[in-house]
């Protein structure tokens, strides 16, 4: 009975120590955000979301990096997403598993560990330099597009591979071609899971500033980029270059512009948690 | 109208293939642009120079020993902040909390993995740096300990996550099995669920390493960027500079062909090996482990 106590009293103690150790983790995710939103607040106005910064960005509003942020992102989108998909369909209704699949599945590990300055490098090195796009919104997007490939790729697989098998099964066995149950059988089952994977991808680029430090993104511009081989100013960027580099920087502004940046990704978050609390409770199988 | 689509049929199944080996194409298309324009680093500087301890590229001194040991520095202290927290609260979270708890805390934890790196370095600067300077009674608060802290906090999401799916997978009837003989609650997440989830939870910790290694723009703002060899433990309190750092930081400055430049790509491709190792490292775990399971189930 004694020896039953010590345990209980054991793993009292060590639950305990765990929910010590989880809320020293969590709590301070809360409080960032809580903290960000409170001091940010004061700074957001319709005029600082719409004009151009004044006064060697000490003043004035930030919408040409707002701007430059939606235009890579929904460039990069273009870009990454039907090929991210196409190459899903292949790893998961084509491919057998054999030495080559095992390569491709390497080489997508190998992409998604590749530190995010070392695509700057090379986005440069290649999209810039070798293919003469020169710093612009283009090869920032494909650069962009290249790093968050391997996150859609990932869970477009994972949300087609949990389609039951009966559902190709049937739909072949009716006289479909492998395409069209692919185009109309498993993709539609997919999309949620697929949409999913796409916006945390998205979210994740949006944030990016390393791989568009030498691809695409300017300290300042004077108009807006007039076509897609024009650089351009980006949210990320700009709060480094105004927490870094600017000297009396007021705090406002800065916080205003972490603000909107966390509103970016708390917005696409919470897209995909929204699509992904639908489908499941959609589910019927 | 048959032979047409079935034109089309052949046409997009070998779109969906050409897409399918692109991931190949396009490690291959990164290596070759890493080498081609990191390797005349290698004509330009003798290995002696490349691999000393002065980093002053303006005189010349290409040394890249103090980035290196920079980078592991902060790393390992990131480690020690990540390690015993993101697997505590895997642990916390995938076998102690109720279900509702759970399904608040992981999207939490994914939200933290989401915050971009720039945020993080800039409240790291305003907030944190302040009072680690107080803390450790130091000249600056921008030092490789609060580099480690804040690269910690990014590495703990990879952790989390990771290490949960793993202790997740172990099988009910283990933690059953467990049970009926008498182990606590407790006694069955030490004895029995953690050493079967073994190796997922290792793949974890490589991955969230890998994570840090790799973070750029954090480190950038907050470990003060001085190139100064890190050769004890107490250079965690010193402002060090890392790899990552250095390309981002001096990327922007140097003429496209110098040796400047050639140098910043070779260390990118020092970085690329890096992370190509501790990732596959880390994949082969999950793989052997996996075939050792199946060989004891068959």
């Amino acid at each position: 009975m004694r020896r039953k106590s010590n345990r209980n009293r054991a793993q009292n103690i060590g639950f305990f120590f765990l929910s010590g150790i989880a809320t020293v983790t969590i709590l301070p995710i809360v409080l960032i955000i809580g903290f960000i939103i409170v001091k940010g607040i004061s700074a957001i106005s319709w005029e600082f979301l719409t004009t151009f910064p004044t006064n060697g960005m000490r003043s004035g509003g930030i919408m040409p990096a707002i701007w430059g942020t939606i235009l890579l992102t929904f460039v990069m989108t273009i870009l990454c997403v039907p090929l991210g998909i196409a190459a899903a369909i292949y790893l998961a209704e084509y491919a057998t598993e054999n030495r080559f699949t095992r390569i491709i599945r390497l080489a997508l590990i190998t992409l998604a560990g590749i530190p995010s300055v070392v695509y700057g490098l090379f986005g440069l090195g290649m999209f810039v330099i070798f293919f003469q796009m020169g710093t612009s919104i283009l090869a920032a997007s494909f650069t962009l597009a290249i790093m968050t490939l391997p996150v859609v790729i990932s869970t477009a697989e994972e949300s087609l591979r949990t389609v039951p098998q009966a559902f190709r099964t049937v739909s072949i066995s009716v006289g479909a071609t492998s395409w069209q149950t692919i185009r109309r059988i498993v993709l539609p089952e997919a999309v949620p899971g697929i949409l999913t994977g796409v916006i945390l991808g998205l979210e994740r680029a949006a944030g990016e500033t390393a791989p568009i430090l030498f691809t695409g993104a300017v300290f300042s511009l004077p108009s807006l980029p007039s076509s897609l081989l024009s650089p351009t100013m980006a949210l990320p960027y700009h709060l480094y270059v105004i927490s870094t580099q600017v000297p009396e920087m007021p705090l406002e502004i800065q916080y205003g512009t972490a603000l909107v940046l966390l509103m970016f990704v708390l917005v696409l978050n919470m897209i995909a948690t929204i699509i992904r609390a639908r489908a499941r409770a959609k589910r019927q199988w | 109208m048959k032979t047409n689509s079935g034109w089309r049929e052949f046409a997009i199944t070998k779109v969906i293939q050409v897409a399918g080996v692109s991931a190949i194409g396009i490690v291959l298309l990164i290596f070759f642009f890493l080498m081609r324009e990191g390797l005349p680093a290698l004509r330009e500087v003798s290995m002696l120079t490349l691999f000393s301890t002065r980093w002053y590229p303006t005189e010349g001194l290409f040394g890249i020993m103090p980035l290196i040991t920079g980078s592991l520095i902060v790393t390992l202290g990131a480690a020690m902040v990540a390690v015993p927290f993101g697997l505590g609260t895997a642990i916390f979270i995938a076998e102690i909390s109720p279900r509702w708890m759970r399904e608040m805390l992981k999207p939490l934890v994914e939200l933290l993995g989401g915050l971009p790196s720039v945020m993080l370095g800039f409240l790291g600067i305003l907030i944190f740096a302040p009072y680690v300077r107080i803390l450790f009674a130091l000249p600056t608060g921008l030092s490789a300990m609060t580099g480690s802290l804040l690269l910690g906090a990014i590495a703990i999401p990879t952790v989390v996550s990771v290490a949960e799916d793993a202790l997740d997978s172990v099988p009910r009837a283990y933690r059953e099995g467990a049970w009926a003989l008498g182990a606590t609650q407790w006694q069955t997440i030490w004895r029995v669920t953690l050493p079967a989830a073994r190796s997922g939870v290792l793949t974890a910790v490589m991955l969230g390493i890998g994570r840090a290694i790799g973070e750029t723009m954090t480190v950038m703002m907050v470990t003060g960027n001085a190139p100064i060899m890190a050769t004890y433990m107490a250079a965690l309190i010193s402002p060090v500079r890392t790899m990552t750092a250095t390309i981002a930081a001096e990327m922007g400055e140097v003429a496209t062909g110098s040796t400047h430049y050639h140098v910043l790509f070779f260390i990118g491709i020092v970085l690329f090996f890096v992370s190509l190792v501790v990732n596959i490292t880390a994949s082969a775990i999950i793989f052997r482990q996996r075939k050792r399971s199946e060989r004891i189930l068959s």
